[in-house]
């Protein structure tokens, strides 16, 4: 996807990485970005423009300055009051809906490697059982601690039913570098939202977490198409697991091999895809 | 003398909870405002730009709920898509009609054994021999009781 890009935007990249002059966000929408890049939020552009190099006038009453509240999303890191890039993709920008000052940048990259994030909602495996905790394996560096009352309508005496080997859908309240990261299956209310243990059969795999990203989009076809086609469920990890289940074992099959592949498709090979088994 | 000269509070006496009932609600937020401007004197902050980092890709694109269901597969999943992702898009207006735990089909059928077995609780010795008589699940309300009728002219 990215390979007739690369090649312009790594010289234009590599100029201003040797000009070591910082780009402004504005102007890298969409482009492609370097780590190491330095990128300047509107609000600094005038009085980096045309001064250049780093001189900046004085102010007599510094709080004057119009505090935007910009949020740096992933991919990206704060460095003195410019956004340093950490990861190469697209930097992308949301506009703030209900006017919470500044909106959101981030950076579209894509990897396999899963590092856990609080509020994700990511699929586990139950791989141990230890007094009143569970630990699921959720694909990062150590596995996840899910306590039993963590569950609707679980109390001391009214345990939840979960074995060693269940398939868990829950999402993290501690996730940082410092802490074992921490999973419940009910949200904030106790309700539990369609959390919790997925049902007996069906098949899991694993896909990069940009795909996950990508099927999860409002206006994705592929998910639309592939519901057309017979009834059938899917769960969504973002740590990079997807479950499916459908009636037949050759269904669920064809279901994962589509999901799979799709990801280097084009458009036209998925419609061709996607015709042939309906005619079939 | 005494009565017109009011004594003096100190501060501290009037911030305890016990004082702060007596007063009304403008007098309340002039003692909040003093404090905030207290402690807000004292705050050491950063004169930063207001860049708050988030490592969540929830908050950067608008993404489904995680959980879908196809053509019925899994009718509870798929109510769960509607009322998930119906949140994200605006906020979901609680139906209270559509909301029952109980199905209506489910209260009329449960009503209706319900009607014999609470009958059966006032019903003399006499009338409950006839509840008992149809027990293959058809509850007969027993007879009307025999009264005294008036002679008609």
């Amino acid at each position: 996807m990215l390979a007739p890009a690369m090649a312009e935007v790594v010289a234009v990249a590599a100029e201003s990485l040797a000009g070591s002059r910082a780009r402004a966000a504005r102007t890298v929408l969409n482009q492609v970005v370097l780590p190491g890049e330095e990128l300047l939020l509107p609000e600094q552009e005038d009085a980096e423009g045309p001064g250049g190099g780093g001189e900046r006038p004085l102010r007599l009453n510094a709080g004057a300055r119009s505090r935007v509240r910009v949020v740096c999303g992933p991919g990206l890191r704060r460095c003195g009051d410019r956004l340093l890039v950490t990861k190469c993709g697209r930097l992308r920008h949301k506009e703030p809906g209900s006017g919470s000052g500044g909106g959101v940048y981030w950076v579209d990259s894509q990897q396999k490697r899963y590092v856990p994030v609080k509020g994700d909602h990511v699929i586990g495996i139950v791989t141990a059982k230890s007094g009143d905790i569970f630990k699921v394996d959720v694909g990062g560096s150590e596995p996840a601690s899910l306590s039993y009352l963590a569950f609707e309508g679980a109390t001391k005496r009214n345990r939840p039913n979960v074995q060693v080997g269940d398939l868990i859908y829950g999402q993290f309240v501690v996730a940082n570098k410092d802490m074992e990261p921490e999973m419940v299956c009910i949200d904030s209310c106790g309700r539990a939202n369609g959390m919790g243990v997925i049902g007996h059969d069906g098949l899991l795999f694993k896909v990069t977490l940009g795909l996950i990203r990508k099927l999860l989009a409002p206006d994705c076809e592929i998910i639309q198409e592939v519901g057309k086609l017979y009834p059938l469920e899917i769960v969504f990890g973002m740590n990079g697991r997807i479950w499916v289940k459908a009636k037949t074992i050759q269904q669920t099959l064809i279901l994962a091999n589509i999901l799979e592949a799709c990801e280097h498709m084009t458009t036209d090979q998925r419609k061709q895809i996607f015709s042939r088994l309906a005619e079939s | 003398y005494a009565a017109q000269q009011k004594t003096k509070l100190s501060k501290n006496l009037m911030r305890m909870k016990f004082m702060q009932r007596g007063l009304d609600s403008e007098t309340k937020k002039q003692l909040e405002g003093e404090e905030k401007k207290i402690i807000g004197e004292e705050h050491w902050y950063l004169d930063l730009p207001a860049l708050t980092k988030r490592q969540s890709f929830l908050l950067c694109e608008d993404l489904l709920y995680g959980r879908m269901s196809f053509r019925g597969f899994n009718p509870e999943v798929e109510k769960l898509m509607l009322q998930m992702n119906a949140k994200n898009k605006a906020e979901v207006f609680e139906d209270k009609t559509e909301e029952v735990d109980v199905s209506d089909e489910e209260m009329a059928r449960r009503y209706e054994t319900l009607v014999g077995t609470i009958g059966k609780k006032f019903a003399k010795k006499r009338d409950r021999v006839s509840y008992e008589e149809h027990e293959n699940g058809d509850v007969k309300l027993p007879k009307e009781k025999e009264m005294f009728l008036k002679p008609r002219d």
